[in-house]
């Protein structure tokens, strides 16, 4: 790759970012496999960015895989649907990923039926007005697969006095480990289109692009070979760096526009998704489908066999985790990407929507991670040109010790901030600085909250 | 799966980490510093060897006594004292009595380093405020130069070395006188710059010379050649910033080349400029101090050219011939303003909207 990058000059990117080490080539060939039902399954009601969903179903109900079992509360919110078939066993608080328990429908599966979804009503996308698509979109549960869980309708809904130009399929998968970006675009190519097409009917975008990052050559080769010939879709390479797969990143790189500060992509012509988004999509939404299963990488030094698998919504780290022989010998369980994904405490936290992988990290793999003492800032600067948002996390670092949260949101820029995580990674003195920056931003929104009550 | 009670850690992203760590870098820095001591005891003898191991004692020393009287856990592990110690070592004339020596070292760390919270809290650069106080108390010492090579310099110390402490140190001209090669005089090309009208011939220093590091100086200061190739280790590994010492040298070469084009015979030549004295020491291991130096990228040039700037300045016009370690204290003086002006701009704001202080 060395020789690649040193010709790669000029490729598009963006400045600033880190090269962390890939580990992707343990999973990027293995191909997508089904994972079996768990026994149990659990649903958190809130597994997307915006309201939780309201139950429909009752204890005790019995409900088939693919049927509605909460419905949307509002527009900043989804539908949520039973992944299995069987009988609701509780609704309740169960444990999350975040820490605090939440409310969750508990699904107890019955054991020998055929699992097949049985819910369905076609569509005719091509016959439908841009409303009508939001809508059935929305009917589908859809958020965004690659982590963010923002809801698929809320972003194909272009606000007032904008226009999308474009339609940006995000297939970088930066993070270290995940490869199921990569997987998804190699076999699930077809559906990939079709969403695409969803995504730029429903936003009136005339063209589309699939960002790639150079890491996946494969993937490049077999998907402009598949692009429509009139160009409507391109597929764009782009230098393998971490946080390419920020949306800010890849409108900067691809297009060198750059997403004012606070605003959205919409405010500069683009709509972006992620593939594993767009290509559910189109498996989904031709058949009124609702989401049920996703693909995850299941990687790490502490599982046996590490893999992209297609797995329920709702399944058990647990279960996950026996199926692929884990010995029981974890330091840390990772849900996400080791940069931005979360540890978990408990290995009843479900699989949930926006979950893109499971990470299990051994004594050994993590030794080497864990910085050893935590120094004063050095002021090395090392932050400073990591930062893809181009802040400085240094100075930030200091204020953020003397508790001046405001002057960092005032002065410095503060809320642009996407917490990718790349100054703590590079931070010779081992400061938590992401983490002060997720502090300074919980406690501002707490003030703003108590100053507006 | 029989429930084993599993112990796992929560830790919050990112869950990577890179590598090199406060004391990684600082240990490296030790070892780039290495070769310069070594250039500096071939050149100059024992004297040389001991100047460096008592001031480096007396900088570690310092920090473990404050440590100790803090009751704080000892922070010397992280090394940055004795690159202190090893740095102000360097910059002083090889035969500094070492009484002298040891005060220097102990006040650049009391004074400049513990007395503002420690490693990561110095406004200036702890080895230069050091000197610049023995330069203020001893003035006489610290501007006698000895002859580089000088034969026996392994056997015997240069005289002013060990000098007892509050007692005036011995005229070395005599010694000079007989140790001297061809009549060298011992002053440095510098000195020999700017004061050196009728009393020395030696006015046409090579600058061949100049670069390996064949003069008069300071201990460490001599070997252009030598601090370039230790530095360029250092920016390999992304442990200094290449860019300050670039942007300090810059500035030198661009001040002293308008001078020198405004008048070639009054000013020296801008290679001089950046070969004589302590431009090059500075320039690579002193003003690329990460503490005492901006964190934005557009501030780290103007920060370098500032202090290759006003070195220049101080040595034309000033009352010294060097002046890279006021330069110095100057930038690390002026880096947080600087620091405050020149924010980057944020993806996504306005093109020169940067913030004001």
């Amino acid at each position: 790759m060395g020789m690649m990058q040193l010709f790669g000059f000029g490729k598009a990117t963006f400045s600033h970012g880190i090269h962390p080490p890939e580990y992707k080539a343990v999973t990027e060939q293995k191909s997508i496999r089904r994972l079996a039902f768990a026994p149990e399954m659990i649903l958190p009601l809130s597994q997307h960015f915006g309201a939780p969903s309201i139950p429909v179903v009752h204890v005790g109900q019995e409900v088939v895989r693919g049927e509605l079992v909460a419905r949307a509360d509002g527009f900043m919110s989804v539908p949520l649907h039973a992944p299995a078939t069987g009988k609701i066993k509780s609704i309740g608080l169960m444990p999350t990923a975040r820490g605090p328990k939440a409310p969750a429908i508990v699904l107890k599966l019955y054991s020998g039926v055929s699992q097949e979804v049985l819910y369905s009503s076609d569509q005719n996308i091509a016959d439908m007005s841009q409303q009508a698509i939001i809508q059935a979109v929305k009917d589908t549960g859809m958020v965004g697969l690659g982590g963010a869980s923002f809801p698929t309708h809320v972003k194909m809904t272009v606000p007032d006095g904008q226009k999308i130009e474009v339609v940006m399929a995000n297939g970088c998968e930066c993070e270290p480990y995940l490869t199921t970006d990569h997987r998804v675009m190699m076999e699930y190519s077809m559906d990939l289109f079709t969403g695409i097409r969803v995504a730029m009917q429903a936003t009136g975008a005339g063209r589309a692009i699939i960002g790639i990052e150079d890491n996946k050559p494969d993937v490049i080769e077999a998907l402009r070979k598949a692009c429509p010939a009139d160009g409507s879709v391109t597929v764009g390479v782009m230098k393998t760096k971490y946080p390419q797969g920020a949306e800010k990143m890849m409108i900067k790189a691809l297009l060198g526009r750059e997403v004012p500060s606070g605003g959205y992509p919409s405010a500069v012509g683009v709509s972006m998704y992620n593939v594993a988004t767009l290509s559910q999509l189109g498996a989904l939404l031709p058949q009124g489908h609702g989401l049920i299963e996703r693909v995850i990488t299941v990687s790490g030094p502490g599982i046996e066999k590490p893999g992209n698998y297609l797995v329920a919504l709702g399944t058990p780290l647990r279960h996950v985790l026996e199926q692929l022989g884990f010995q029981g010998d974890a330091r840390e369980l990772i849900m996400g990407g080791p940069m931005m994904g979360v540890s978990v405490a408990s290995l009843d936290v479900p699989v949930t929507k926006g979950v893109s992988g499971i990470l299990v990290l051994t004594e050994e793999s993590m030794s080497k991670q864990i910085p050893k003492k935590v120094w004063p800032c050095i002021r090395c600067a090392h932050c400073v040109q990591a930062c893809p948002i181009h802040l400085n996390p240094s100075e930030l670092g200091m204020l953020a010790a003397k508790r001046q949260y405001e002057t960092m949101e005032k002065r410095y820029h503060l809320n642009d901030c996407f917490e990718c995580g790349c100054c703590t990674y590079v931070c010779p003195s081992g400061i938590p600085l992401v983490q002060y920056f997720r502090i300074a931003k919980a406690i501002n929104r707490e003030n703003r909250e108590r100053a507006a009550v | 799966m029989t429930e084993k009670q599993q112990i796992v850690e929560l830790r919050t992203a990112p869950h990577l980490r890179q590598a090199p760590s406060v004391d990684q870098i600082m240990r490296n820095v030790v070892y780039a510093l290495l070769p310069v001591c070594a250039f500096a005891v071939f050149q100059f003898g024992l004297s040389a060897l001991a100047l460096i191991l008592v001031v480096t004692l007396a900088c570690v020393g310092t920090e473990q006594l404050f440590c100790r009287l803090s009751d704080k856990p000892t922070t010397v592990g992280d090394f940055s004292a004795v690159i202190t110690g090893m740095l102000l070592a360097l910059t002083l004339p090889p035969g500094f009595p070492l009484w002298m020596a040891a005060v220097a070292g102990f006040v650049g760390i009391a004074l400049a380093k513990v007395m503002f919270g420690g490693i990561g809290f110095n406004v200036f650069n702890p080895a230069l405020v050091g000197r610049a106080f023995v330069q203020a108390a001893f003035p006489v010492a610290i501007t006698t130069w000895t002859p580089a090579f000088a034969p026996g310099r392994f056997t015997e110390f240069i005289p002013t070395t060990w000098t007892l402490p509050f007692v005036q140190p011995e005229s070395v001209s005599t010694w000079v006188k007989n140790v001297a090669v061809d009549g060298f005089s011992g002053a440095t090309p510098l000195a020999l710059q700017k004061f050196g009208d009728a009393t020395h011939a030696h006015i046409n220093i090579d600058h061949a010379d100049l670069f390996l590091g064949m003069t008069a100086g300071s201990s460490g200061e001599t070997s252009a050649l030598l601090i370039l190739l230790c530095g360029a280790y250092l920016a390999v590994r992304r442990m200094m910033d290449w860019r300050i010492p670039a942007a300090m040298l810059l500035g030198a070469f661009l001040t002293s080349g308008s001078f020198f084009l405004l008048d070639n015979q009054a000013y020296p030549t801008p290679l001089f400029t950046l070969l004589s004295g302590g431009m090059m020491l500075g320039a690579v291991f002193m003003a690329s101090d990460m503490v005492a130096s901006p964190t934005t990228p557009l501030g780290v040039w103007v920060y370098g050219i500032l202090i290759g700037f006003m070195t220049v300045i101080i040595r034309l016009f000033g009352g010294l011939p060097e002046g890279v370690m006021y330069a110095i204290l100057f930038g690390n003086a002026a880096a947080p303003l600087i620091g405050a002006f020149t924010q980057p701009r944020v993806y996504g704001t306005g093109r020169n909207k940067a913030t004001k202080p």
